[in-house]
């Protein structure tokens, strides 16, 4: 019962940062109808802007992650202006395989501006573990589940009520009604692929802190689909939920199953679920199925 | 005794969330005449032709083709069956070639499976011959677009496109040909050809069509008869000359007041 | 002088290789691959073998993704099956090459038939999502299930043999990969001729037009998804060989983009690009590890710089092909043959 309780307690962490990580997915494809399957490396570059400022530069905390969260609008930015600005009206295929070459580049720039060898961050948070009621969580989960359902929040509300995120919602509705209500589509392209690169950074400061960074870190974005799937695409809500499933889920099979087969397992469940969710429901948890026209 | 209809549509209804798109819809289409829809935009004529071909599925209602109830039957199944459809924003594959897009049309008179595909040599390469040979002589001359046969659809003129895609639907050999606006968007030449062009597949070929139609000098041209439809509901039916002098016509044409 | 070809025939018109000239060249191409071991090193030969295998299974993920338009990110998966196919058919039953080879083909279109199931009910990112699951849960499959797979040491496989004669050497191997290779060509060449080819590319281009045409939208992407992993199974029995095992290693995830890739480069649903994209994909790297091989021992800093670049090219390959030749190495071939083509009278 207590192994139980304790893999739920840090599934629940877990996944409250993974869900930090797949709203950096679900802005981007929300305004633009992009699968970015580079979150992973944008939050893996996040991690280690992080590292070059509080280590390499030696700032205090705060500052290096607020100038995380700018250059990492800048890499937004410049992506989008750089690649997929060219890729309007391509093809699904094309648009994926652009996203897929760009978590390569960015994965060898990590390699040579990095190098490949382990970095962790100093201690940001009091060292002594959190207890509640009979649970221990390790201090660093604990604050990276604290600040990541903070960015979450904040990000909600941007999306639901600042004027930026109204736009952005209308362009995620209809491009070309929102275009004729006198918002600017092309610069709200910008502005999510800048959006979704923060909350993957943060996501990746937050990672990098628990467990320690590298250029493969950025594989951890692969189970950001169970998560999205789980949730559907386009679901803000949806991600937040999918996150705990996947944290969840993940925790609990490979606490259980892990010493049978061996290992592997967390990274394997999330799949076998998000299968199981596509067979009873295509279209995810939250997800809509478009009403086709001909 | 009147010949049995080869398309029956009895009293369909459709309706997406709460907007009520098409509420009881009827009317029989004999074998060999030309049938009209008109009816002012959004007035469900498109929708009536979808539920037909299948892509849409009334929530209410039957529709009988040849006699047989395909109210549930699948798209491609009622397309090899005999219904064919060209589209009011063409629908053919850029990927392809003209000819090749003609020959799709013949898709489920075809054969040829997976393994003999990939083999080729025999069956497969015949029953491709017989096509080519078939679709030249019976599409792509009728249709007088030999020169353009291996080019690619989305090089082509607005108007060829229509042609094209009208060869498609030629190709799959049907009993019943679905027509959403031929003539949309082209100039009086080109009109003038599709309007021959369907008079002769009535004629020659023994198609039945079913034709959606803005341009009411085609459709009063053209039509054995015509319904009208308005907010989703039939408001008359009857051969071209009864339809334009109907009072209910009228008003939705013209507007409430006037009429 | 040439004035373009005019035909006599439908069948004249809807060959493959049209004029005579395409097929002397065609010829000429035939008899420098028949030359080519005689001329070359084992490690030339071992490369003109992978390159066979990846080119199998390139024209098969074309068929998929290319043609047909699903998206496939499970494709090395596919190859492993076939691999592992081959590997325990021949080391616990020991069955011969020739069985062991469509046998290899079969198992993975059962499973590609198992994996594109959904596409019944999905379809697009959706179904390109569950394909990055089957390759997930393949992978871990091969890496966990140790008493059949061998776990991460894999199966050790003998030399394959044809007829009692021992392929133990690249230069034998090769007489078995290139026929192969030039069948699976020609096989899928075929396809596109015919109504099956064509309701692939139908499904792509519209699929709900394509199913008012009469095609079944659910076999025909089960074919496609039987066709292309039949090709990849078939690839991986011939890796098997080749290399003389089989690894986790060999199908991860980022094998399955790198068919992918191919694709991309060489250009989507086309079958010359399928062989232009293999070729490419495979020499690129290697030229580009020789390359910096050359550098080796020189400056240890330096290398560090220098080895991800060979990441950082692989990525802008694939970003560079798509923003200023979306069509690939074949449109960029198509652009070259049109300008010698009635060469030098084309104005």
């Amino acid at each position: 019962m207590d192994i139980l309780l304790q893999l739920i307690v840090s599934g629940i962490a877990v996944g409250g940062v993974y869900a930090l990580i797949a709203l950096g997915f679900v802005l981007i494809y929300k305004a633009t109808s992009i699968i970015n399957f580079a979150t992973g490396e944008f939050m893996m570059i996040g991690a280690y802007f992080f590292y070059t400022f509080m280590v390499m530069a030696g700032l205090p905390p705060i500052p290096s992650f607020l100038l995380v969260m700018f250059c990492s609008a800048l890499l937004g930015l410049f992506v989008e202006r750089a690649i997929l600005r060219h890729m309007l009206g391509q093809p699904t295929i094309s648009i994926v395989m652009v996203t897929i070459g760009l978590s390569s580049i960015l994965m060898g720039l990590a390699e040579m501006i990095w190098s490949t060898d382990f970095k962790s961050f100093p201690a940001l948070f009091p060292r002594a573990p959190v207890i509640i009621g009979d649970i221990i969580v390790r201090s660093n989960l604990f604050w990276g589940f604290v600040v990541a359902m903070l960015a979450v929040i904040v990000f909600a509300l941007l999306f639901k009520y600042a004027k930026v995120g109204v736009a952005m919602r209308a362009t995620a509705g209809d491009q070309m009604a929102a275009f004729s209500m006198g918002i600017n589509v092309r610069s709200m392209f910008t502005v999510a692929w800048s959006m979704g690169a923060i909350a993957a950074a943060l996501g990746g400061v937050i990672i990098g802190n628990i467990g320690g960074i590298q250029p493969t870190l950025g594989s951890i974005g692969l189970k950001i689909f169970p998560v999205v799937i789980l949730g559907g695409l386009d679901s803000i809500a949806g991600a937040v939920v999918g996150g705990f499933i996947v944290g969840l889920v993940e925790n609990i099979a490979g606490g259980y199953l892990d010493p049978y087969v061996g290992g592997g397992v967390k990274d394997l469940a999330p799949f076998v679920v998000l299968v199981l969710i596509l067979f009873i429901k295509p279209y995810g948890l939250f997800g809509k199925q478009d009403i086709e026209r001909l | 005794m009147a010949t049995q209809p080869i398309l029956s549509v009895e009293g369909i209804s459709l309706a997406f969330g709460g907007l009520k798109v098409l509420s009881e819809v009827s009317f029989q289409v004999n074998p060999g005449e030309i049938y009209a829809i008109i009816g002012p935009n959004g007035a469900g004529k498109t929708s009536i032709l979808n539920c037909i071909g299948g892509f849409y599925r009334p929530s209410a209602g039957r529709i009988l083709f040849g006699g047989e109830d395909i109210t549930r039957t699948t798209p491609d199944r009622r397309a090899a069956r005999g219904l064919a459809r060209t589209f009011q924003n063409i629908a053919l594959f850029r990927g392809m070639t003209v000819l090749d897009n003609i020959k799709l049309g013949a898709h489920a008179h075809l054969k040829t499976g997976l393994a003999s595909a990939l083999m080729y040599w025999g069956p497969a390469h015949r029953e491709e011959m017989a096509l080519r040979e078939r679709v030249e002589h019976e599409v792509i001359d009728f249709l007088e677009i030999e020169p353009i046969r291996k080019q690619a659809v989305g090089s082509l003129a607005y108007g060829l496109q229509k042609r094209v895609e009208l060869a498609r639907a030629l190709a799959m050999e049907p009993k019943v040909l679905l027509m959403d606006e031929p003539v949309a968007g082209m100039n009086a030449e080109e009109t003038e050809d599709m309007a021959r062009f369907v008079l002769d597949i009535k004629e020659e070929r023994d198609i039945t069509i079913v034709l959606i139609e803005h341009d009411m000098n085609v459709i009063m041209d053209i039509s054995d008869r015509v319904m009208v439809v308005n907010f989703g509901q039939k408001i008359a039916e009857g051969t071209p000359d009864e339809v334009q002098h109907h009072p209910e016509v009228i008003k939705a044409y013209l507007g409430e007041k006037k009429g | 002088m040439r004035m373009g070809d005019f035909k006599q025939t439908y069948a004249a018109d809807e060959a493959v290789f049209r004029s005579g000239t395409v097929r002397f060249w065609l010829v000429v191409l035939l008899l420098a691959m028949a030359a080519f071991p005689f001329m070359v090193g084992p490690y030339l030969l071992y490369m003109a073998n992978l390159t066979g295998v990846a080119i199998i299974a390139a024209v098969g993920l074309n068929i998929l993704t290319g043609a047909a338009g699903q998206i496939s990110l499970g494709h090395a998966a596919f190859v492993g099956i076939g691999a592992y196919t081959s590997a325990i058919l021949t080391t616990k039953l020991g069955l011969p090459f020739l069985v062991c080879l469509p046998l290899s083909g079969l198992a993975a279109a059962f499973f590609g038939i198992i994996v594109g199931a959904p596409s019944m009910r999905m379809k697009g990112l959706y179904l390109c999502i569950a394909t990055l699951a089957a390759q997930v849960i393949f992978d871990f499959i091969f890496v966990h299930w140790t008493s059949v797979t061998g776990g991460i040491r894999g199966i050790n496989v003998p030399s394959a043999e044809l007829f009692g004669y021992k392929l133990d050497t690249e230069f034998k191997m090769y007489f078995v990969t290139i026929p192969i290779m030039i069948a699976a060509i020609t096989a899928a060449r075929n396809l596109f001729r015919t109504r099956v080819g064509r309701a692939f590319i139908a499904i792509r281009d519209r699929d709900i037009s394509a199913e008012l045409m009469g095609i079944n939208l659910f076999q025909y992407k089960l074919y496609a998804f039987a066709a292309s992993s039949f090709y990849a199974g078939v690839a991986g029995c011939l890796q098997v060989y080749l290399l003389r095992i089989v690894t986790p290693e060999h199908f991860p995830l980022h094998e399955s983009i790198r068919y992918l890739a191919m694709i991309i480069v060489g250009g989507l649903g086309s079958v010359l690009g399928s062989i232009f994209g293999a070729i490419f994909m495979t020499m690129v790297p290697e030229a580009l590890q020789s390359g910096l091989a050359l550098f080796q021992g020189m400056d240890d800093k330096l290398m560090s710089y220098l080895f991800p670049l060979q990441t950082v090219v692989f990525g802008l390959l694939i970003v560079v092909f798509l923003v200023f030749e979306p069509h690939g190495l074949a449109e960029m071939w198509r652009r070259v043959k049109n300008y010698f083509r009635l060469w030098p009278f084309e104005h």
